[in-house]
């Protein structure tokens, strides 16, 4: 069951995503992000992405991301991040 | 002054031995992770978002040209300042022209003509070697065309020019983030050893290794298992043949050998001059500030610049002033001499000067002939320089071609200097480079001057073309009763008729040769029953020639007319080979072997069939017999078609029962398969649907009642508008069978195919085991066409299913009606024979092109399972559950 349920706005994803790790003590099972309005990602907010799934990892917190763009699924890919997360469209 | 002042010692590569500590394995992955991180945001950007990069990179290039190559030679000791500014200004400026208008994201050529595009796609982190000839300038070309292409960069510099080094990548990666390039695009290696070089080219994520430097650095590139671009040494012949303009050759080559003091590897390093101007050369060298060494001059030379144990130049040599090297090696030249020459009698380890010498030393060779110039430069090209530049002075365009024929070089230029001319973009329209592939000659992977296009990679995107598909039948067919009157209208000198002994027997002969215009000199050539063979056919064509005729009038069956079609083929053009227009094809139009076109006679052919039948009267194909080798070879082309085809049923009123169930079956063969093949169209779907109705209603009557004018005409008409369809869609694996089979135990062709024809309608209206590529076609229709068969001769059925079975009854049915054995096994051959038959039965199927339009590819286990199912043969009842069984 989604606990939580964020929308990402693209401007600034890194604080958004800093935001959802301080959620991630309260949330039970998993947490969803949404990336619709997420056009591209830039070093930092892959950084934050990393990061974010390294915190969830440890708090046993499966991340779902809604809505992601394929070129920013490619990115994920590229470095090794998308099979540390679930997406839906 | 002591010579190290002049020439520094190099520092060496540090041979460190033991493994690479924690601490730097973590420094040299943090460097590989932001590059990847780069590299993968960098993927989305477009071209807009990189050519706003890659100009302000350019421009902080020129303005920082001057700098760069001051702190080059500062830093390296090699060169000259002013060239190694013109080096970096090449780098930036001639580079940014070539690539500008250029696109490297997404859709970046089309072909609409082909229906295709190529797509381009990122390498992803480039590990690159620069060297210490050209540090500044090969960063420089190399970071613009890495954002240019979306790659990021991790730079490992030759130790002695890493600050230089350091100092343009910096200036470059500052301004590409200042205008929005990823963060990490590039580094720098900082104090970097072997082992630093080896962890990063074997490491996972490093893309490809672009390795400009010095054979171990290029060989280490290519053994690491990574995709690589390398480059090679250079040994650059330049040939100044006679005619060429000596004023222009002369500067030119200094200019190239004094440029940054030889240190591109694509200078010239020996002359090949013609006797005839060879004093002349020196002379206009010497009036240049070339300094003409005598004997013991030379020698001492060598023993300066050249290691004698390996033969290779010495490196304190390299880059070096004229002036300074004669200091080296004890000789007395003006203070202004620029080039050093050595005149060298051979070429190898016995003249140490022919050697590549990056620095300003020419070895030059007097050639008493052009054979022997080319092939001292050969000499030369191959003594280290293989595959990497040539250069010819000439306006002989023979000569010129010559040269590039036999040197192995990825740049051969033609008046023009060496080292800037193989830069590119400068003298020439080659690619602007400080990367030169040498190919295999140099053990890299390309000849090309290292470009945009060796930074990416092509996707391309090919889109399912609708090819071009054809109806092609004779110019004019003539049908129905007394239809042959029309001979009349051609006019002919010398007439053959080509006919059987049966027919001239019959009178249809005489009726043919009535109406043949008044005048025509006529001679009949009666060829046996039996199926063509070759020896009949130059029989016929010996007649053809003895008469000269301009017309054959082909009288008969199938293979009556199939004989005329190819005594016609040998008469008109008698090189042609028969066995090698018979080779094997998969697709006409591409096709191998090309029908001759060139003739020395010409002669119309008119076909008038007697059968009802093979339609042979308007098909490109004809069948002979290969009676050695017991098979039917096809010879399938257009220009077999004959010019007119006649259709006149009163030529088929006396065909004899089994003839008529024969050749009548022949014709609903072609039908069927050519309805169902995959090169149907509408424009044969039409005619063999019509032929089919025809034969299954005509077929019958024309058996039980051959005086029925009308049953006759009727199959006369299906037989030929049958092969207007086959003509166009081919045939099947029916007639692969067929042939096979009736070739090997003498069974008559229509007997043949009735024998497979149950078996192989149930087998193409099933799901295939293997689809055969058909790009005319989308998806398997062969079942439903059956089902549309059915429906258009009222056998009912609701179903697919239910319409196919109906429709193998219905032939099942009227292959009784016209009494044909249900079985191999009923014409007598024994298991026995039928099975050691087999291999070479199967053999022959599957090599008959009959298959090749069929709508299910054949296995030669279906083969052989078909041929066995035909040999037991099956009940209608049986063969209606079998049907079911398999049908989709």
């Amino acid at each position: 069951m989604i606990a939580v349920w964020l929308k990402i706005d693209e401007k600034r994803v890194a604080q958004a995503l800093q935001e959802a790790e301080e959620k991630l003590d309260s949330v039970d099972g998993e947490m969803a992000l949404d990336l619709s309005s997420v056009r591209r990602i830039d070093p930092n907010a892959l950084r934050a992405m990393e990061e974010f799934a390294d915190i969830a990892d440890t708090k046993g917190v499966k991340v779902v991301l809604r809505g992601v763009d394929v070129g920013i699924y490619k990115v994920l890919k590229l470095v090794n991040l998308a099979s540390r997360f679930s997406f839906v469209s | 002054m002591a010579t190290h002042e002049v020439l520094p010692a190099r520092v060496q590569f540090p041979i460190v031995t033991e493994s690479l500590s924690e601490e730097r394995i973590a420094y040299l992955e943090r460097l590989v992770s932001q590059a990847r991180a780069a590299a993968a945001v960098f993927t989305q950007f477009t071209q807009e978002d990189v050519d706003r990069i890659v100009k302000p990179m350019v421009l902080a290039g020129l303005d920082q040209a001057q700098r760069l190559a001051r702190l080059a030679v500062e830093e390296t000791k090699l060169g000259v300042m002013e060239d190694k500014v013109i080096k970096n200004m090449v780098a930036t400026e001639f580079v940014y022209n070539y690539i500008k208008d250029k696109r490297t994201v997404g859709i970046i050529r089309e072909f609409p003509e082909r229906d295709l595009v190529e797509v381009a796609e990122p390498i992803g982190v480039i590990f690159s070697i620069t060297p210490i000839t050209n540090p500044t300038s090969t960063v420089l070309f190399k970071c613009i065309m890495a954002i240019k292409t979306r790659n990021a960069v991790i730079f490992s510099p030759h130790p002695n020019a890493w600050r230089c080094c350091s100092e343009a990548v910096k200036i470059m990666y500052e301004t590409a983030l200042k205008h929005g390039a990823p963060e990490g695009v590039f580094a720098c290696l900082e104090s970097h050893t072997l082992q630093d070089n080896a962890y990063l080219m074997r490491h996972k994520d490093v893309g490809l290794i672009d390795a400009t430097g010095g054979p171990g650095a290029v060989k280490a590139a290519y053994s690491s298992g990574k995709p690589a671009l390398g480059v090679g040494p250079g040994n650059t012949p330049v040939y100044l043949e006679k005619t060429a303009d000596l004023t222009t050759a002369v500067t030119d080559i200094i200019l190239s050998k004094t440029f940054d003091n030889g240190t591109i590897c694509a200078s010239e390093q020996t002359a090949v001059i013609d006797d005839e101007i060879y004093d002349l050369v020196l002379k206009k060298f010497a009036e240049l500030g070339a300094h003409i060494c005598n004997e013991e001059e030379r020698a001492l030379l060598a023993r300066a610049v050249i290691d004698p144990k390996t033969g290779l130049m010495l490196p304190m040599a390299v880059g070096q002033r004229a002036t300074d090297i004669a200091r080296l090696a004890g000789l007395s030249v003006k203070p202004d001499t620029k080039l050093l020459i050595a005149p060298i009698q051979g070429v190898g380890r016995g003249y140490p000067l022919s050697a590549e010498k990056l620095f300003p030393v020419l070895a030059v060779y007097r050639a008493k002939s052009v054979d022997e110039a080319l092939k001292v430069c050969v000499d030369v090209n191959h003594a280290g320089g293989l595959g990497h530049t040539a250069v010819i002075f000439s306006r002989n365009e023979e000569v010129i071609r010559k040269f590039s024929e036999v040197m192995n070089a990825g740049r051969i230029l033609v008046n023009s200097p060496g080292s800037v001319g193989a830069v590119g973009g400068v003298y020439n329209d080659l690619a602007p480079t400080f990367s030169f592939g040498c190919g295999t000659g140099g053990g890299n992977s390309t000849t090309d001057n290292v470009n945009i296009y060796h930074y990416l990679n092509l996707k391309r995107v090919a889109r399912r073309t609708q090819a071009h598909m054809w109806f092609r039948v004779p110019n004019q067919i003539y049908f129905n009763m007394n239809a042959v009157e029309n001979v009349h209208q051609f006019p002919s000198q010398s007439t053959i008729i080509i006919t059987n002994p049966a027919l001239e027997k019959f009178g249809h002969v005489d009726i043919v040769r009535r109406y043949i215009p008044a005048g025509t000199h006529v001679h009949v050539s009666v060829i046996p029953d039996a199926e063509p063979e070759v020896k009949v056919v130059m029989q016929g064509v010996e007649a053809l020639n003895f008469y000269r005729a301009d017309q054959i009038i082909a009288l008969g069956g199938g293979s009556v007319i199939d004989a005329a079609k190819i005594m016609k083929l040998k008469y008109e053009s008698p090189q042609a080979d028969l066995e090698e227009l018979a080779a094997p094809f998969l697709d006409l139009r591409k096709r191998v072997i090309q029908y001759p076109t060139e003739k020395i006679n010409r002669a119309r052919l008119i076909a008038i069939s007697t059968t009802s039948g093979t339609g042979s009267e308007v098909t490109p194909f004809a069948v002979l017999t290969d009676k050695e080798r017991g098979r039917k070879v096809t010879l399938a082309d257009y220009s077999l078609t004959p010019d007119v085809a006649i259709v006149d049923p009163q030529f088929v009123i006396s065909m004899p029962k089994g003839l008529t169930a024969d050749t009548g079956i022949d014709c609903l063969t072609h039908a069927l398969e050519s309805a169902v093949s995959s090169y149907a169209s509408a424009y044969t779907d039409c005619n063999a649907m019509q032929a089919i109705r025809m034969a299954f209603k005509y077929l019958p009557i024309a058996y039980e009642h051959p005086r029925d004018e009308e049953a006759r005409s009727m199959m006369h008409n299906a037989a030929c508008i049958a092969a207007l369809a086959f003509s166009n869609a081919s045939v099947g694996v029916n007639h692969a069978l067929a042939h096979a089979f009736g070739a090997h135990f003498h069974v008559a062709h229509g007997r043949a195919n009735a024998l497979m024809l149950p078996h192989v309608i149930a087998y193409n209206a099933s799901v295939p085991m293997k689809f055969l590529p058909s790009p005319y076609q989308k998806g398997y229709i062969a079942h439903k066409k059956y089902a549309t068969v059915a429906d258009l001769l009222g056998l009912g059925g609701h179903t697919i299913d239910e319409k196919v079975k109906n429709l193998v009854a219905a032939t099942e049915q009227l292959l009784d009606q016209l009494g044909f054995p249900r079985s191999i096994a009923e014409l007598g051959i024994s298991k026995e024979e039928f099975e050691r038959a087999m291999p070479e039965l199967t053999k022959f199927a599957f090599d008959d092109p009959s298959w090749r339009s069929n709508p299910r590819m054949p296995l030669m286990s279906e083969l052989a399972e078909l041929f066995w199912k035909a040999y037991q043969g099956r009940s209608p009842a049986k063969v209606a559950d079998a049907v079911e069984q398999q049908t989709v």
